[in-house]
């Protein structure tokens, strides 16, 4: 046991290495506040393109499909060090954020495809008839409803993103899972990954209460 | 310029491409056999933990709950990075498809322990009422009534999940696995070329894709039946 504490929760290695987590903790935030608006106005985007006509439904479908395919690291590692070949040098914030658009903006598409499917037809019409612009149309009727249905879907997949943020460390983002392997090679030491994954837990368990919650409800209504 | 090399040079070497297809296809059957064994193995935990979780004993419930969320909260390329270099400490070296299969599977039947669970509690209370009155015991009622039920509900959530979540085999390339990833990217910067990587999201990209369309048929199946 007392080798376990020392291997695993060292608070002799924490005292030396928290700052390093600290610093990756917040990059992890602002990572997330980079990507996941990017993710979700590409999808948005995306879902809004489904719209026009049958050709660009196939295509997006096909885009969509691609890049759900595609393992996210895989299609980060392919623009971090298969695009300067070339001659297109993204850097890594770039790399990540670029992954993110195409991946998480596949799967938020998705999303929001359902949810706009889901809100009636006459809703459009109504408001087109009330002289809605169909800008105003999309956001004062069909979104927000379309959002509350798809809602437990929402939350599930930022949730994903912001643990996908983990990838970035790949390409030497100095982001939380970065920062702690830096910590655990220079000590020799886990208790700074340890450290790092309890930290994730803190920021994220909330998410995933209130994922279960919507979840279960609306299995429930849905019978 | 014309020392740029083209386009096709660059990205579909003929050469580099035939030099890297035994290690990728190596790679292939690596991804295949760790995604098997993550779906088997996280799937019927799953089943067997929401089975558990259904009998509702609070000192099995709450450790379980805890488990569960903290799988869920915690990204797999962590968990991966903290075993792979973590349990070494306490005289444990496990490889890096160990490492790899174990936390998928583990991340895997954390999310199908939740779908399975609120799946079964979906199944309207009378359809377990019914089943007891004819006579059914509470194992033939869980197995023929509830169970069949419960899955047709599980079923789009759980593809989908599923999906995700095997193709974080491609985080074993992190701590060292030869999978599609590893393998691709272990050849180009053997010949500096970015063609083997191309070759790898090919691969990928024929392993998932009918996957992926499979979900979308069985998906739409399930909504046409309703």
């Amino acid at each position: 046991m007392a080798d376990f504490a020392e291997a695993f929760l060292n608070l002799g290695i924490l005292s030396e290495a928290w700052w390093l987590l600290a610093m990756g903790a917040g990059r992890t935030i602002a990572l997330s506040l980079l990507v996941v608006p990017i993710g979700l106005a590409a999808g948005l985007g995306l879902a809004l393109l489904c719209r026009r006509g049958p050709a660009i439904r196939r295509a997006t479908a096909l885009f969509v499909d691609l890049f759900r395919a595609l393992p996210p690291l895989v299609l980060l590692i392919l623009l971090y060090a298969g695009l300067p070949f070339a001659g297109i040098n993204l850097g890594a914030w770039g790399s990540v954020a670029a992954c993110f658009l195409l991946n998480s903006g596949a799967y938020y598409c998705e999303v929001f495809r359902a949810g706009l499917k889901g809100v009636p037809l006459g809703q459009e019409d109504a408001a087109a008839a009330l002289g809605l612009r169909p800008v105003q149309a999309l956001r004062l009727v069909l979104l927000p409803q379309a959002v509350r249905l798809v809602l437990p879907d929402l939350v599930s997949n930022t949730l994903e993103v912001v643990k996908l943020t983990s990838i970035a460390s790949v390409v030497s983002v100095a982001e939380l899972l970065f920062q702690a392997r830096q910590a655990q090679s220079i000590t020799y030491n886990a208790t700074p990954i340890v450290a790092a994954a309890l930290t994730y837990f803190v920021l994220l368990w909330p998410l995933v209460r209130i994922l279960s919650r919507l979840e279960e409800a609306r299995l429930r209504s849905s019978r | 310029m014309s020392e740029q090399p083209g386009f096709l040079f660059t990205f579909f070497n003929t050469r580099v491409l035939l030099a890297a297809l035994p290690e990728v296809a190596k790679g292939f059957l690596l991804t295949v056999e760790l995604a098997l064994l993550v779906v088997a193995s996280g799937l019927a935990i799953g089943l067997l933990a929401a089975m558990l979780r259904l009998g509702g004993r609070w000192w099995i419930n709450l450790p379980l709950i805890f488990v569960v969320d903290l799988l869920r909260a915690v990204p797999p390329l962590v968990i991966i990075v903290l075993l792979f270099f973590g349990l070494p400490s306490l005289d444990v070296e496990l490889s890096a498809f160990v490492t790899t299969w174990i936390t998928l599977a583990a991340v895997l039947a954390a999310f199908a322990e939740e779908i399975f669970w609120a799946s079964i509690r979906a199944v309207p209370k009378g359809q377990k009422e019914a089943a007891r009155s004819l006579g059914l015991g509470a194992l033939q009622t869980l197995l023929l009534v509830t169970l069949p039920q419960a899955l047709r509900i599980a079923v789009p959530p759980l593809t989908n999940r599923t999906i995700a979540i095997v193709k974080g085999t491609a985080f074993g390339s992190v701590v060292g696995l030869s999978d599609i990833l590893g393998a691709a990217q272990s050849v180009t910067s053997f010949t500096a070329n970015p063609s083997p990587l191309i070759l790898g999201a090919a691969a990928y990209v024929v392993l998932f894709t009918p996957i992926i369309l499979l979900a979308r048929w069985i998906e739409s199946r399930l909504a046409w039946s309703h």
